[in-house]
């Protein structure tokens, strides 16, 4: 098999370029489907019989919950990539990835409060899939912290993807045990919340945005990815051509 | 000359470290007495009641071992590192996985084993009955061994940072979590006389697990940091 392409793809100059002419695939789809979404999650939805027009916020929570992980997931495959392979790429990857997912973890705890307060009559309760939550955040303040930290552009990038993926073996590990903590500690009263098999009208939005966010995440990964192949090859000769042009 | 062998190697390093810490006993002592003093908060934090501190004397035990290892740890590779000991070792020829395995076995035998040993004592005065004392220095036995073995990670790719320790907090704690919620259970079930085999068994895997992966996790760090 003849592998150039990949090669080729994983330069930073066609990379630049490639991913200036994909941007568009992915944010025009992803912007039709979240407003696709919110229409049929904010008015086509009927209200949930039980919470009323509350669980709504349910169409930005999952989706922000559930990109919290994947781009964990995408950020430690770039950084074992980077690590095993040495492509620069793969680590321009991760480092665009991290302030992604830190801040779809935040968007997922903050919406989860919004919510807890009218349902549970508290912002926060210690449950599991919260706990888990905080702490995906904690690993990805210390992967960016690391990065930040180390001033040779290099020993960062390796350094932050060892951190990775250290951190993708511990997160089965933490999540179960979070979980078994939870139960060992209190009985599951408030833990299961609403989340009956839900009916068709109000699922179709949820895996409207489900897709559009994660479209979402790979326009910003993208233009995030540019930005970080310019700071990196500030100083290359077919930089300043191509800014020429 | 005859080669080093490979189990000689880690015995070497495992005595050279052992020596080193034997000769600079105010550094071995130094996370004890922290691990004593960050016991003592908890009492003139939450009151000084027997029956209240009891209900939270494993958390309270782990959290200060927690912080203790955290302190011991970031010693692990620093003055390897300052004086080219580590760039020897880097070019020994000899399994690096192993090396830090050893320095790890070193560093839990003068930083984690005295802290199990005062663990009693610190446990009775958070009103822990002596029943409780072997589950008590089982659970931070093992304890101490994962977060050796994880701070051996953290210890390495911070190394020679400016602010490394904060930061070796950051990256550390999260990845010590699990070991916690098990610990402190185990301790908190022998308190109130419950069997705490299922906790100490789950710590069990996690000390293999952090033993198995961690030496050459550090190992690749300790090769980016050196470099």
């Amino acid at each position: 098999m003849n592998w150039t392409w990949f090669h080729k793809l994983a330069s930073p100059p066609h990379a630049y370029r490639i991913a200036a002419r994909l941007v568009p695939w992915f944010a025009w789809p992803a912007g039709a489907l979240i407003v696709a979404g919110l229409y049929g999650g904010l008015v086509l939805a009927p209200a949930d019989y039980q919470q009323g027009d509350a669980f709504r916020i349910v169409y930005v929570h999952a989706p922000s919950a559930w990109l919290s992980m994947f781009v964990y997931a995408t950020m430690a495959v770039a950084a074992a990539i980077g690590l095993v392979w040495r492509i620069k790429l793969a680590h321009a990857v991760a480092a665009a990835s991290a302030p992604v997912g830190a801040s779809f973890t935040f968007l997922a705890l903050a919406t989860g409060a919004i919510w807890g307060k009218p349902m549970w009559g508290t912002w926060w309760v210690w449950d599991a899939r919260l706990t888990s939550e905080l702490i995906l955040l904690f690993l990805y303040a210390g992967v960016m912290a690391l990065r930040a930290s180390i001033d040779d552009r290099d020993r960062a990038d390796r350094a932050a993807a060892v951190l990775a993926v250290v951190g993708v073996v511990n997160l089965p590990i933490i999540h179960y045990s979070v979980y078994w903590w939870n139960t060992l500690h209190q009985p599951a009263t408030l833990t299961k919340f609403g989340k009956p098999s839900m009916s068709g009208d109000m699922l179709w939005p949820l895996l409207l945005m489900l897709l559009g966010f994660t479209l979402y995440y790979g326009a910003v990964l993208l233009i995030r990815l540019r930005a970080e192949i310019l700071k990196r090859e500030r100083d290359a000769a077919w930089l300043t051509t191509e800014l020429a042009r | 000359m005859e080669p080093t062998g490979i189990f000689r190697a880690a015995w070497l390093a495992y005595r050279r470290d052992l020596l080193l810490a034997f000769r600079h006993w105010g550094q071995v002592a130094q996370p004890l007495i922290f691990f004593g003093i960050v016991a003592t908060l908890f009492p003139l934090a939450l009151g000084p009641q027997l029956a209240e501190l009891r209900e939270i004397a494993g958390g309270t035990l782990w959290v200060a071992a927690l912080l203790a290892s955290l302190l011991g740890v970031e010693l692990l590779f620093r003055a390897d590192h300052t004086d080219g000991t580590l760039e020897q070792l880097l070019i020994s020829g000899q399994p690096l996985a192993l090396l830090v395995l050893a320095k790890g076995l070193a560093h839990w035998t003068v930083c984690g084993l005295p802290l199990v040993l005062l663990a009693p004592l610190v446990a009775a005065g958070l009103g822990a009955p002596p029943a409780a004392n072997g589950t008590v220095m089982l659970s931070l036995a093992l304890g101490t061994g994962i977060l050796s073995a994880l701070g051996a990670i953290g210890s390495a790719l911070t190394l020679g940072l400016r602010r490394g320790s904060l930061l070796l907090g950051l990256l550390v704690l999260p990845l010590a979590m699990p070991a916690l919620i098990f610990g402190a259970r185990a301790i908190d079930l022998a308190i109130h006389g419950d069997g705490a085999r299922g906790p100490l068994l789950l710590l069990s895997a996690m000390l293999v697990l952090s033993v198995t992966l961690a030496p050459p996790a550090a190992a690749a760090a300790l090769r980016i940091s050196a470099e």
